[in-house]
């Protein structure tokens, strides 16, 4: 797993290497320096003697500079290779999703796919650079500090084989207890940003039914569940400080004891003694940060998992082998198809459609929510893949294609309407980046979108805003037409696109859709029984199965299914809205 | 900048103000620990210096040496470094708790003022930035209050002793080392300034970053459909590559904090070892052991020095989120004076009104002062009514409108028109500009809010509900609704059917972006979560537009019973909903245009004719 992401680190490889590498010589130098000082004082100052003074002084000046400039350079390596590798690994995980299909992304749901992409992110940076340099420093100036107690005295090195393992023991013990109940903490932070997010979009349900006391219990329950929690989980780790000191102070105790027997005995000098004390503090340390590593370490790993996953996941549609690169013409056929979101037999959302359509055509698609108009329709550009049977575009069955080629000549408006932050025209070349003008022009005309772009005071340069939410529900959907024909696609699916459009504009843009592209194959999903009255024939979806498929006329004549729609809309008034 | 650092000193008081106000025991606790803690430290380390000279030395000497003194020195030590651990264990553990305390202090401090902010409030921010309110801005505030500032106390407690052994040294020497701390805090300045620059630029680069991933994702199906696959990845790159230039920088600055100050601490050691040398050869006024006491010393301080300037970053994000969290909380509540109240009557034998205690189904309102009760019908008038989201751009202008009890009032008009706004001035959600708007005769301004919204039930086009069972999400308008009530409701709304298929019923744990339930049927709950609360006047905002048109067919009947007896105001973008209403208004750009019912409007020819008749586009 790990191995895995560590893919991603490319470039950075030098900027991860060097980092512990200045490390490592920045750690020498912290351990000569204090040498050096204490030379300073025994050799120079104590005995009187200047030039050993000026001359140690300027090595150690020398020492000290040369350590600012490692340290500089392994903090400037460390900050490089870990927003490095967060950088690729954002890339990595970006561009993977590219390639997913639609039931991917739906496996993952976008939301998540937003949090690995960030917070998952963010924690592995963190941990990357804390492992690249502490991770060689804590280890470095344990095995330092140890060689020089041994060399110095191996006696007393018992001492710290005693009690640097029960300290690295009880402090991973700690860390093992505490990681969960912080695990726990931060699932109640999300159940806390829920609720707040909850009130946030819901604030006027929440004054209108006057519940302002009761969303404050509900919210002061969940803030003192993170409080208990995280205090339960800040108690353990506090001890790490108390428990160190423990370790520390009984070390210097026991050295100060036993090394007065050895200084009397003679084989340590009192000096030997200082500087053994001074590494017992340093032997200690590093135990505690080499704690901190492994705290963050596992608090990053199931945030290198999640991303892992992301990297991992096999995009289930891809292009053949052989891949077909043009569509000969508009027809379409539905051989004995059935479809499952689960790709199960006992779930299927489509069951056995066959149906032909010739390419030109003109059909309509109706029936209630959940009779899976939209999962139809998503097969024909092959957003998914048929659990049975074949779709033919053209006479080739879309599993032939080479993608891009197929949806540049399926064109499907999305029942969710996108449109992205920028401006009119950016949002309307996503069909055809060249496009000229002259031509961005005219299928405005088709989808009756000039009528108002040209009221916008900046026209085609209108800043769209993200969601576009700065457009009405009917211009959004008329741009999103626009961008579609844009493509000069040989079909063109309209999924529920002109829900919010006017009858009157919706008749005006079917009216062109025959004059202007009248080889296009359209299908036309809608709620509206006047949006598909004049369509050559309707197919009539009843949960996953054709109920129908004639023309209107046959169909308000026999069909049941319609004849109740049709009356639902009809019968009364005019027409609806 | 002086002004901004006024700011600071100000947000650090009143941050400050959090423990002092709560926690004064616990401080008092800390604090005390803390020098304790830190006083053991520094005589551990004082000791450790006599202990060669004082007791192992004169050993050495001896033939027969006695360890009983170094044994009964040794032993003293212990103690004093038990009181520190124990002092060490206290100030840990409390300051875990007053650290965890203070949080959930401002939490809720936050919380619950929110709660008491005016729509307005809500208009103005982007939801993703009060969100970060609750995730990023006190977030900063934990690093600070549990690490920063115990640290910095500990190292403030140290220096001090050390800064008084090394005054009472040498002063001359005490001056270099002042010297050489100012030029240290100057660096420090200078790097964490240049540190917490670059912060804040990646803060900005992340929220790019996270935004553009968050659009793009969510609009993942549309780059599919649209094969924009390489053009996703080319714009992404460009601000991937922002962000990762800016967290390098930051963190470079923040890495090579340390490196630098240490360093200049060892300058500062060898500058003192000569100064300090020269001074003892030249004027013999300072002893050799005490330059060596001397040197230890400015060790011990510039380490300390390092220390506290390692905490410049958590503090200024802490400044940071806290300028947030407390302009947050410094915004205006909403204003709620109205001294009339609503309350559950019932007719005696003589048909007066007189107060109950439990629901009764009748209201009336009271009024506080001279303890009258007016009996609620649902009388709604808005008289000359101007209004304006912000104070030079007129929305509403000279709205006049009379809705009798029992009636049903529509509002029909483009997006923008100001349907909406008309019922949310209703409620008080805005306060209007000008004119008067009159319930039952009585000016709403002098109603208490909470009971002018209790009798106005609202269903609207974005039904949130909330996380829970859908039996609590029905019972949200009234707490003490029986199960019985709720799935009467929830029948009348034509809920029930689908509610009975879920996995566990009525008892269906739903999340508040209803990610398991469509659009229609959420609607169909918030339907019969309004059915629930009962409320004499209802306000439908389009109640009904995601619901199919079959189904729409179907809840009708419910609705017409729902709305029986009730005065009713309706926003409905289908007109074949708004048909039967008593009286619709038809708005253009904040005025009433057309005013009548259904079959007067379709002879006058007018706007209303035209939307009719398919003629011109709502939205």
């Amino acid at each position: 797993m790990i191995k895995k992401i560590l893919k991603s680190v490319r470039e950075y490889k030098k900027a991860t290497i060097l980092t512990p590498f200045f490390v490592a010589l920045e750690v020498v130098l912290e351990v000569i320096i204090p040498i050096l000082m204490s030379v300073i004082i025994d050799d120079g100052i104590e005995k009187g003697n200047i030039n050993v003074v000026l001359m140690i002084g300027g090595i150690l000046v020398i020492a000290a500079i040369l350590s600012l400039i490692f340290g500089a350079l392994s903090g400037r390596y460390a900050a490089v290779a870990s927003s490095g590798f967060a950088k690729n690994l954002r890339h990595d995980m970006y561009y993977k999703i590219q390639d997913y299909s639609f039931s991917n992304i739906e496996k993952f749901s976008s939301s998540s796919l937003v949090t690995r992409l960030t917070t998952d992110v963010n924690n592995v940076q963190m941990a990357y650079q804390m492992v690249t340099r502490i991770a060689v420093r804590a280890p470095m100036m344990l095995l330092f500090s140890l060689l020089m107690v041994i060399t110095v005295s191996p006696k007393l090195a018992i001492i710290f084989a005693i009690v640097a393992p029960i300290l690295g023991f009880v402090l991973i013990y700690i860390a093992n207890r505490a990681h969960p109940l912080f695990e726990g903490v931060f699932r109640t932070y999300d159940e806390l940003n829920n609720g707040v997010q909850e009130n946030v979009r819901g604030i006027r349900v929440v004054k209108a039914y006057v519940q302002e006391e009761h969303e404050i219990k509900k919210f002061n329950k969940v803030s003192d569940k993170i409080y208990n929690d995280f205090l339960k989980a800040e108690k353990l780790v506090a001890l790490n400080n108390p428990i160190m000191r423990l370790c520390i102070y009984s070390s210097i105790l026991l050295v100060s004891w036993f090394g007065a027997h050895f200084v009397v005995n003679g084989v340590l000098t009192s000096g030997e003694l200082t500087s053994v004390i001074t590494y017992a503090a340093q032997i200690l340390n590093s135990l505690m940060m080499l704690s901190m590593v492994y705290v963050t370490c596992i608090i990053s790993l199931p945030s290198i998992e999640r991303i892992v996953e992301v990297l991992e996941e096999v995009p289930d549609i891809k292009n053949p082998k052989k891949a077909i690169d043009t569509v000969k013409d508009g027809s379409i056929v539905f051989d004995n198809v059935s479809f499952s979101y689960v790709n199960d037999a006992d779930k299927l959302s489509l069951k056995n459609i066959n149906l032909a359509i010739k390419s030109g055509e003109v059909i309509g698609i109706i029936g209630g929510i959940g009779s899976s108009k939209s999962t139809l329709v998503n097969l024909i550009p092959r957003l998914y893949d048929v659990f049975e049977g074949s779709v033919k575009v053209g006479g080739v069955d879309v599993r032939d294609y080479d993608i891009e080629t197929l949806r540049n000549s399926v064109s499907v408006v999305l029942q969710k309407n996108v449109l992205f932050s920028g401006t009119i025209l950016e949002n309307l070349r996503w069909g055809d980046k060249n496009a000229p003008i002259d031509e961005v022009r005219k299928v405005c005309d088709i989808a009756c979108c000039n009528e108002f772009i040209d009221k916008f005071p900046l026209g085609y340069d209108t800043y769209i805003d993200q969601g576009g939410t700065n457009v009405s529900g009917g211009q959004r959907q008329r741009l999103c037409i626009a961008r579609a024909l844009l493509k000069k696609p040989k079909i063109l699916i309209l999924d529920d696109s002109t829900s919010a459009v006017d009858t009157k504009t919706d008749a005006l843009i079917r009216k062109s859709f025959k004059e202007y592209i009248p080889e296009v194959t359209k299908i036309i999903i809608a709620q509206r029984i006047s949006s598909v009255e004049d369509c050559d024939r309707v197919i009539v979806l009843d949960n996953g199965e054709v109920d129908a498929f004639d023309t209107p006329k046959n169909l308000l004549k026999h069909n049941k299914i319609y004849q109740e729609v049709y009356n639902s809309q009809v019968k009364g008034s005019d027409s609806d809205e | 900048m002086s002004k901004r650092r006024k700011i600071d000193k100000h947000i650090l008081l009143r941050l400050l103000k959090y423990i002092t106000s709560n926690f004064k025991f616990e401080l008092c606790v800390i604090i005390i620990s803390i020098i304790v803690s830190s006083v053991c430290h520094v005589s551990g380390q004082l000791f450790l210096q006599k202990l060669i000279d004082d007791y192992i030395t004169p050993l050495l000497s001896t033939k027969n040496p006695v360890y009983t003194s170094l044994a009964k020195a040794i032993g003293f030590m212990a103690v004093i470094y038990l009181f520190g651990i124990i002092a060490t264990f206290l100030y840990t553990r409390v300051v875990a708790i007053v650290s965890q305390g203070v949080l959930k202090d401002i939490r809720n401090d936050m919380f619950e003022h929110m709660e008491t902010l005016p729509i307005k409030f809500f208009d103005e921010n982007s939801h993703g930035d009060i969100m970060s309110y609750y995730i990023n801005d006190t977030d900063t505030l934990r690093e600070m209050v549990s690490q920063s500032i115990p640290n910095a106390v500990n190292s403030f407690v140290i220096l001090v002793a050390v800064f008084v052994s090394m005054l009472s040294l040498n002063v001359y020497l005490t001056i270099v080392i002042i010297l050489g701390v100012l030029l240290m805090l100057r660096v420090a300045k200078m790097v964490g300034s240049k540190s917490s620059k670059y912060f804040v630029l990646r803060q900005k680069s992340v929220a790019k970053v996270n935004g553009y991933i968050e659009e793009m994702i969510d609009g993942e199906k549309v780059i599919k459909v649209f094969t924009h696959e390489e053009e996703a990845k080319k714009d992404f790159d460009k601000i991937n590559d922002e962000l990762f230039d800016n967290t390098t920088k930051a963190n470079t600055f923040a890495n090579i904090m340390m490196p630098i100050m240490g360093n200049i601490g060892y300058l500062l050691y060898v500058l003192i070892a000569i100064v300090g040398s020269f001074i003892a050869i030249k004027t013999d006024t300072l002893s050799v052991g005490a330059i060596a006491s001397f040197l230890l010393l400015t060790r011990n301080f510039t380490m300390q020095v390092n220390q506290i300037s390692q905490q410049y970053n958590s503090v200024a994000l802490a400044m940071a989120g806290s300028r947030r969290i407390f302009s947050l909380i410094d915004q205006k509540s909403e204003e709620n004076d109205g001294t009339i109240s609503l309350v559950y009557v019932r007719k005696n034998s003589n048909g007066e009104l007189v107060e109950s205690n439990t629901y009764t189904g009748l209201w009336a309102w009271k009024d506080n002062k001279n303890k009258t009760l007016t009996e609620l019908r649902g009388d709604v008038r808005l008289i000359d009514v101007d209004f304006g989201y912000e104070k030079d751009k007129q929305v509403l202008k000279n709205i006049n409108i009379y809705a009798k009890p029992g009636q049903k009032i529509a509002f029909v008009g483009a997006t923008g028109a100001g349907k909406t706004t008309i019922t949310n001035l209703i409620n008080r959600f805005y306060d209007i500009d000008a004119g008067t708007i009159l319930y039952d005769g009585i000016d709403i301004r002098k109603i208490n809010k909470n009971d002018l919204r209790k009798s106005l039930g609202m269903v609207l086009q974005e039904s949130n509900l909330f996380t829970g069972t859908i039996m609590d999400n029905l019972r949200y308008g009234r707490e003490n609704a029986t199960d019985d009530e709720c799935i009467e409701a929830a029948k009348l709304a034509n809920a029930d059917k689908f509610i009975r298929k879920l996995p566990n019923g009525y008892n269906t744990i739903i999340d508040g972006n209803g990610s398991n339930l469509s659009q229609g049927q959420r609607q169909l709950i918030a339907i019969a979560r309004c059915a629930v609360s009962n409320p004499p006047v209802m306000i439908l905002d389009e109640a009904t537009s995601s619901i199919d048109t079959r189904t729409e067919k179907i809840v009708q009947d419910g609705m017409d019973k729902l709305m029986e007896g009730r005065t009713v105001f309706v926003i409905a973008h289908r007109l074949s909903t708004v048909r039967n209403s008593q009286a619709i208004m038809v708005l253009e750009n904040g005025e009433i245009i057309e005013r009548g019912d259904h079959d007067k409007l379709i002879a006058e020819k007018g706007k209303y004719y035209q939307l009719y008749t398919g003629a011109f586009e709502l939205e």
